[in-house]
């Protein structure tokens, strides 16, 4: 019996072979446009002889750097010069990031607070900042700083140890003591030792139902420890006051008026975002479940770290990191008011050696590692932290 | 049941201290100790700033004067916002003809208006917003109808910083559709490139794509070829505003339930058809809140044109600060220019938040 033979389907019409015919095209566009910008970049750069490559890394840089974290001149490399402006970065974000994350859980939960006046302030105070662009209030605080405050001379002084003038902010900070070093080993070891306790009580808790105070203990042995190192080196009280000396303030801390501008803005702007984050995030976990966490008779502090927080944090943790990157990112807008972050050295590279694509790769790259690794965290947390359904 | 003393319990008023004036501080400022606390202190600390800031924005202040006369008064000093205000506004467009980028303005702040309500959107309303582009464009450029040619570089101030974030949006979204559609793409090419862009440009900062828009994008073009430093920025603009459309357009796509492809699959459509007339349709609609706040911060992003150096609506504040006349008032004149982009936000957010409510009730019903 013959078998009547499926009809040959031609192959534009086989889904397999178009998918593969129009990856080729893709491919093959890209790959186009790619080449024709490459080798018209290629032919430029040898008509206007600027040299490639990476190897003003190493040659002296020339210029000079306004504040940096590790010794630097004018004699240093470029490379050096790079590494100055990326650990500012560093700096300008971690501690912005912290004060944000103080500042907006602040304002975040005073949004929430059943005081009128309390939740009406930290509502305007997220719309107003949201709504004005980071880069007019860095404009605005620097001028604030710049134009508005007196000279050292006349600094203002609002507390006692505090001065503020239009070089930028001086505080008092307790004068270098050995005593230091050793507060922040008991410290350390108090954070080490609170993590294994967590773990000890909670591995118990699981095994006999027995309680263990862990936060209040942790609290205590965090504050106590160092407290403890400081009184057994006889408290040393003496505090290292800023004081004028020529123009300017010597001693103490002194923060530069670009860098005071940059984290003031940066801190602000994003604390309204982060606040609106920790809103949502509290306001997600629904009425119920508070309430069955109190029918089966928790006390507050447990409704709130075993029922409330570990939901909500779930809702928040998220959107917050993407804040932070937010705030490392718009710590690029630096070189707008003067302060060396890593963009603004590579923009001052760039213009002394005229390897425009050199500098702005690296720009790039530094921002995209700092997005890449926060991303792996977010991955790491995510599987950690989702919701296991049965 | 019917006790006489029941109506009459009814009858008998609230203690005055739960109604009126009264009552609503009680509840509302002084329902714990904490919160009477809290009222007091910020009671406190209010009666300490905004006395002064009043007396230093409205009661000391000046508002027509000179900048010298500015320097003998301890105020705010208005003036170098109205002495200035057209240079601020419109910069360098030629003084006679600035009424043709405040028409511009105000077609765009119309077509705006007419857009936010929801039963004008129809087909009718693309047909509108074509014509009205076309209008501005004509309004800016010149050149036509008896209009004096404007060159492009002379665009400055508040007209640019709308212009570029209008037709940043604009042109980003068909461009994020089509890099949302690559990412959820069965093709590995195709999805790989998609990602690729997408999380790069939303790893960088908008600054390093400026600066490649201005130093290295000349170098792409092959010799003679130039193209103007505005259309960079924008081109620049519309690049990294697309990724961000892209994700907010996949999380509307993620959205969709699979009963949608599969409907669609068991009808016959192909993948073009079912995503034009049956997925998109559905998925931009959910994503419509997201992307007001995705214009919001275009709006606001434009501002950093100023770091390469176009003239939008702070450059020009900056130079009329530069003069040496006005110098030492950038407070005010910033406080100016940060109330025109509160006005712009503001009603954005306010919008985007009214949709969001809408378009849930309708989801319920």
């Amino acid at each position: 019996m013959k078998e009547k033979q499926p009809e040959k389907v031609p192959f534009w019409l086989d889904p397999r072979k178009r998918a593969i015919i129009y990856q080729i095209v893709v491919f093959c566009v890209v790959g186009l446009v790619a080449y024709y910008l490459v080798s018209n970049t290629i032919v430029n750069l040898k008509k206007q002889a600027i040299a490639t490559g990476f190897g003003f890394l190493n040659k002296e840089s020339s210029f000079e750097i306004g504040e940096s974290l590790i010794p630097y001149s004018a004699a240093d490399t470029y490379g050096r010069a790079l590494i100055v402006g990326a650990l500012n970065t560093l700096k300008v974000s971690f501690i912005g990031i912290v004060v944000t994350l103080v500042l907006g859980t602040i304002v975040g939960v005073a949004r929430l607070s059943t005081n009128w006046l309390v939740s009406k302030l930290s509502g305007i105070f997220i719309e107003v900042m949201q709504d004005i662009p980071v880069l007019l209030q860095l404009f605005f605080w620097y001028a604030i700083f710049y134009e508005s405050l007196p000279s050292p001379r006349q600094a203002l002084s609002p507390i006692k140890g505090l001065f503020l003038c239009n070089r930028g902010i001086a505080f008092a900070v307790p004068a270098p003591h050995p005593a230091h070093t050793y507060m922040i080993l008991a410290f350390l070891a108090a954070c080490i030792f609170s993590y294994f306790l967590r773990r000890w009580a909670k591995s118990r808790q699981e095994k006999t139902g027995k309680y263990f105070p862990t936060f209040r203990v942790s609290i205590a042995l965090i504050i106590g420890m160092p407290l403890v190192t400081w009184l057994i080196f006889g408290a040393p009280t003496k505090m290292d006051v800023p004081k004028l000396a020529g123009f300017n303030f010597k001693g103490g801390l002194t923060m530069s008026p670009e860098f005071a501008a940059l984290l003031l803005g940066l801190v602000l702007y994003t604390s309204a975002f982060v606040a609106e984050v920790v809103r949502a995030g509290i306001q997600s976990v629904s009425r119920g479940q508070r309430e069955a966490a109190m029918a089966i008779g928790l006390r507050p502090s447990l409704v709130l770290n075993l029922v409330i927080l570990p939901q909500a944090l779930r809702v928040i943790i998220p959107p917050l990191t993407s804040q932070m990157l937010n705030l490392t990112k718009n710590s690029s807008l630096a070189i707008a008011i003067g302060f060396p972050d890593f963009v603004s050295v590579a923009n001052t590279c760039i213009n002394q050696t005229g390897e425009s694509i050199e500098g702005v790769a690296l720009i790039m790259a530094l921002y995209l590692l700092f997005s890449l690794s926060t991303s792996a965290f977010m991955n790491w947390y995510n599987k950690k932290a989702a919701l296991v359904e049965r | 049941m019917n006790d006489p003393d029941d109506t009459r319990m009814q009858e008998m008023k609230p203690p005055v201290t739960h109604v009126g004036l009264i009552g609503w501080i009680r509840e509302n400022l002084f329902n714990s100790a904490l919160n009477s606390i809290l009222t007091l202190v910020t009671l406190f600390v209010l009666g300490k700033i905004v006395p002064p800031l009043v007396r230093w924005a409205f009661i000391d202040s000046v508002w027509h004067t000179t900048g010298k006369a500015c320097r003998q008064v301890t105020g705010a000093c208005w003036s170098v916002v109205w002495d200035n205000v057209r240079f601020i506004l419109f910069g360098f467009y030629p003084y006679d003809s600035q009424w043709r980028p405040l028409a511009a303005m105000l077609i765009l702040f119309g077509l705006l208006f007419y857009s936010q309500n929801r039963k004008h959107w129809k087909k009718h309303l693309i047909y509108v917003w074509v014509l009205g582009l076309f209008v501005m464009g004509l309004l800016m450029k010149g050149g036509l109808f008896g209009l004096s040619a404007v060159e492009s570089t002379k665009w400055s101030g508040l007209p640019l910083t709308l212009l570029l974030s209008v037709f940043g949006l604009t042109a980003a979204y068909p461009l994020g559709v089509v890099l949302a559609l690559g990412r959820r793409s069965k093709l590995p090419t195709v999805r790989w490139l998609s990602i690729v862009y997408i999380e790069m440009i939303r790893g960088v900062p908008l600054i390093s794509l400026l600066f490649m828009s201005a130093i290295i994008f000349p170098l792409f073009l092959p010799e003679g070829i130039t193209i103007n430093k505005i259309l960079r920025a924008q081109i620049a603009i519309i690049l990294f505003t697309a990724a961000y459309i892209a994700e907010v357009v996949r999380g509307g796509l993620q959205a969709m339930s699979r009963g949608q492809y599969e409907a669609a699959e068991s009808m016959g459509l192909n993948y073009y058809q079912t995503m034009r007339l049956i997925i998109l349709p559905q998925a931009l609609k959910i994503v419509i809140p997201p992307t007001v706040s995705i214009l919001i911060s275009a709006f606001k992003d434009t501002s950093l044109v100023v770091i390469i150096a176009l003239w939008d609506l702070l450059k020009t504040t900056q130079s009329v600060l530069a003069n040496p006349e006005w110098m030492g008032f950038s407070p005010e004149a910033y406080i100016f220019v940060a109330l025109l982009y509160f006005a712009g936000c503001f009603s954005m957010s306010g919008y985007s938040r009214k949709l969001e409510r809408e378009l849930s009730a309708g989801e319920k019903q």
